[in-house]
């Protein structure tokens, strides 16, 4: 199937399993910055590695401090390969703007209704750089 | 999304200030495209809480802005770092982390930002005036800005903070804008026992009840017979910004732009209305304790926000003379350390057993000894949220007379007369 998301931040074309969050999730206190995993045990991905996913993410929650974990997994390379959010998150987002001023790769960021993840979770996904994204 | 930059504003993204200035624009630039923001605005303050060591990229990002020559545009105060520099505490971090959060705590320093180091920067002389705009980091800081001050701000937090202070523009959205300032709930207090709501416990109380009914809705607090103080409302927005996303409450009859219930709500029916019982309270205090025994205690810590001087004159009074059986880390800013030096106070406080803490504080940073199954008592709401995921310690919420009774005593005691 295929599912046409808005770009939010430009970054290159990709092509990485497609994985979708059952559950808001908080960065900061939620995901580990030095192993690039969902720490926070409430979580229902408990212990998902994020590296190379395209990331789908239904909602954010959670402090202020988000782009600063995301700032720390694009630097320890330990990012996802596109971030995929139901809505812009400015806080989560700026952790990819801050990373692309320093010079760093960052992942595409794309906004897409969260209905259509379930469809996409599990699925290698062809990702272009308009957004339009592909299950092989 | 589009987003119109003046002329000067493209000019300086583009690098005409240098590349630090520049890379600042355009990170406000970029954060105001996503959120929908039509343009920016001038701002006169900022409070940064970025000086915080999460991870060393955000010491990179600091370098990065120093290399490029930026300074802060506007007046800026920093929030808490993980390192006591006063050298009244100590903490267990490991060399790397230490050497990393040093050379953070240095590149807001070179980045023109004002050392305050503390969490109540608005204690420590910077209060921006009634309707200023600003951009203001750390939850509790922003939540008393926007409440008690009535300056504007949203919730800021890492890279944009420092962004904003370099450009001096924050983007137009949000609290910055007057129509969403507007109360949309009533949290009624007024069924409620008045000795209780005139006493320092209940407010940490009720900013965590607030906090997790109201989430990241404006409220504004009604059915008060009296003017809470200063440190009342400090106390409520901490714990209602840590229990949900509070940028800003209003209490009628006692914030600037509530000056009564329908003022906060601009003439409009409020989409809901909690009746807060006697029960909802009792409900909320027992959710601040997390230990699941209250027969001992290893640590007491209050200071969360960072204590004022009149509560340093509180705890003094408390203490009478008498040395703690448990250790009481008392986090403050060095504007207070100064002051209690001068009166001989530090000294004093510290041969009773009370560790001071400056410029940082105890659920941030590791300096409460590592000891599986302890448990910590505070009074802050703030500090009851935290401290069990920061720490590891359980917590034993009472208000100050309580732990300062049991730090005393050396075990847990409730209901101390103040």
């Amino acid at each position: 199937m295929t599912a046409q998301g808005e770009v939010l931040l430009v970054g290159a074309a990709v092509t990485a399993p497609g994985f979708a969050l059952t559950a808001p999730i908080s960065f900061w206190g939620g995901v580990d910055p030095k192993s690039g995993t969902i720490s926070d045990p409430r979580h229902p991905e408990h212990g998902t590695r994020l590296a190379g996913l395209a990331l789908m993410i239904p909602a954010t929650v959670g402090s202020s401090s988000a782009a600063a974990i995301l700032l720390e997994l694009v630097h320890g390379g330990r990012a996802p390969a596109a971030v995929i959010l139901h809505e812009p998150d400015a806080i989560l987002l700026l952790g990819l703007i801050v990373a692309k001023e320093m010079g760093m790769q960052t992942p595409i960021a794309i906004r897409l209704d969260r209905d259509q993840f379930a469809a996409l979770h599990g699925h290698e996904l062809q990702i272009s750089e308009s957004g339009l994204l592909r299950s092989a | 999304m589009a987003v119109t930059l003046t002329t000067e504003e493209r000019a300086i993204a583009g690098g005409s200030l240098g590349e630090g200035a520049a890379m600042a624009m355009r990170i406000v630039a970029e954060t105001a495209r996503l959120m929908g923001a039509q343009q920016l605005i001038a701002i006169e303050s900022a409070h940064i809480d970025g000086a915080l060591y999460h991870g060393d990229s955000g010491t990179l990002f600091a370098e990065t802005l120093v290399a490029g020559g930026a300074k802060v545009s506007v007046r800026s105060t920093l929030n808490v770092g993980a390192i006591d520099l006063t050298g009244c505490s100590r903490n267990r971090l490991p060399a790397h982390e230490h050497a990393m959060a040093s050379r953070m705590m240095t590149a807001y320093r070179l980045l023109g930002c004002e050392q305050t180091w503390t969490c109540a920067p608005y204690q420590a002389g910077h209060r921006p005036r009634f309707g200023a705009q600003v951009a203001w980091g750390e939850s509790n800081a922003v939540a008393f800005c926007n409440s008690v001050l009535g300056a504007r701000t949203n919730r800021y937090g890492d890279f944009l903070d420092i962004a904003c202070a370099i450009a001096g523009r924050a983007p137009d959205y949000g609290l910055h804008r007057t129509e969403n300032r507007r109360a949309s709930v009533v949290f009624d207090v007024s069924k409620l026992d008045h000795t209780f709501l005139y006493s320092d416990i209940a407010w940490p109380i009720l900013g965590h009840l607030y906090g997790r009914l109201i989430g990241d809705a404006v409220g504004v607090v009604s059915g008060l017979n009296f003017r809470p103080w200063e440190d009342l409302l400090k106390a409520f927005g901490a714990a209602a910004a840590s229990a949900g996303a509070v940028g800003l409450f209003h209490v009628a009859g006692a914030t600037p732009e509530a000056g009564d219930e329908a003022i906060a709500l601009h003439f409009r029916p409020p989409l809901e209305r909690i009746m807060v019982t006697p029960d909802m309270v009792l409900d909320a205090q027992r959710r601040l304790s997390t230990a699941d025994r209250a027969d001992r205690i290893d640590a007491v810590a209050i200071g969360s926000p960072h204590l004022s001087l009149e509560e340093f004159d509180m705890l003094r009074r408390l203490m009478g003379g008498r040395k703690t059986a448990v250790p009481i880390y008392a986090c403050t800013g060095r504007h207070v350390v100064k002051v209690l030096e001068r009166d001989g106070h530090r000294q004093e406080l510290e041969a009773l057993g009370v560790v001071i803490v400056a410029d940082t504080c105890v659920v941030v940073t590791p300096i409460l000894p590592d000891t599986p199954g302890a448990i910590l008592m505070t009074n802050s709401g703030k500090f009851a949220h935290y401290a069990p995921s920061n720490t590891g310690y359980a917590v034993l919420y009472g208000s100050l007379a309580d732990c300062v009774e049991s730090a005393v005593v050396g075990v847990p005691m409730f209901g101390v007369q103040s």
